[in-house]
């Protein structure tokens, strides 16, 4: 491997940006393909498929076997509202490998005690995002449940603009239908507002807050490896 | 703290910085219940010494080895280590899988 190859690689990787290194497994020879240049590329089904599942291997092309190191970066979750059900969500999310955070301005909800062991930022989100936690991008998922437009609204915002490959939002189709009307008036697009997963979770019948973690982290997880389920 | 991928291929740059020779073994392919995923990485120096793993411990000694001489030829190789292959055998995948390992020089 080169070592500019190499600094590529990591330079992509410190930007929080996708890329595929493919390897000739013959003869060493490598090239770097980063995420936006996958559609031009002439491996590019093979490299869109490895990128969506997020696993590096051996592909064959033309007799030739190439081995493509996937490197996507960790995906975060950002859930808005330190409530019941992020009590069950945080520490499921966490075993699925996610990194989570749980932002609430509410110190009464956002305490050490009720989320141990959770990374906790009590702020409010426009304040928290691009501060305390790290700004959004497509490799991060948005979960809003705290019922207040004053909370969620914002921070919905910021996860529909920055390309999040999950929003979604807790409540009622009446309730989304008024929270479309406000983002509406905010400057959102349709095309965009129309992204919000809402009601949140696949439709699994889920009553408890364990449960309705279940079905968040269902539809987390689907956003993620089926991206053509996307709505 | 255990070295993640990330950290190994910063510390694979920035060892190579530092003027030593630098090889790096990738899984590239597993049979069977093998110890570390596809992808995984161990980067080598010069002296010997390595970050990161391939096999969970197994047959690190036996890539390093091999990792020297491509320090030394700068010629890439494939490994092959399994219950099939005599010298896995002696260098112990004990788990009874099988894996494929890439090692390369950092030029």
């Amino acid at each position: 491997m080169r070592a500019e190859t190499l600094d590529a690689l990591n330079a992509e990787r410190a930007a929080r940006r996708a890329a595929i290194l493919v390897t000739d497994i013959a003869d060493g020879a490598q090239r770097l393909v980063t995420a936006g240049a996958i559609d031009g590329d002439r491996l590019a089904p093979e490299l869109r498929r490895a990128l969506a599942a997020g696993r590096s291997g051996l592909v064959e092309r033309d007799g030739r076997q190439l081995f493509l190191t996937v490197q996507v970066p960790p995906v975060r979750l950002v859930v808005v509202g330190a409530v019941h059900i992020s009590q069950a969500l945080a520490p499921m999310a966490a075993a699925l490998g996610l990194a989570v955070t749980v932002i609430d301005p509410r110190t009464a909800f956002a305490s050490p005690e009720r989320f141990p062991g959770v990374e906790l930022v009590p702020a409010w989100p426009d304040a928290a995002l691009g501060g305390a936690v790290p700004a959004l991008d497509r490799y991060c998922a948005l979960a809003a449940l705290t019922h207040d437009p004053k909370i969620d609204d914002p921070a919905l915002a910021a996860a529909l603009r920055a390309g999040c490959f999950y929003v979604g939002a807790l409540g009622s189709r009446k309730t989304h239908a008024a929270r479309l009307a406000r983002l509406g008036e905010a400057g959102l697009g349709e095309a965009e507002t129309a992204r919000i997963r809402a009601p949140i979770g696949l439709d699994i019948g889920a009553v408890s807050p364990p449960e309705i973690a279940v079905a968040v982290l269902a539809q987390v997880v689907q956003a993620l490896r089926r991206p053509e389920t996307a709505p | 703290m255990l070295s993640s991928d990330t950290d190994i291929l910063t510390a694979a740059a920035s060892w190579r910085r530092d003027g030593r020779g630098v090889a790096l073994a990738t899984v590239i392919e597993t049979w069977g219940s093998a110890p570390r995923p596809v992808g995984s990485h161990l980067v080598i120096d010069e002296d010997g010494n390595f970050l990161g793993s391939v096999s969970g411990g197994c047959v690190e000694g036996a890539v390093i080895t091999d990792a020297l001489d491509v320090i030394t030829d700068g010629r890439p190789r494939v490994l092959e280590f399994g219950v099939a292959d005599e010298t896995a055998w002696q260098v112990g995948l004990s788990c009874g899988g099988r894996i494929r390992v890439l090692v390369e020089r950092v030029d």
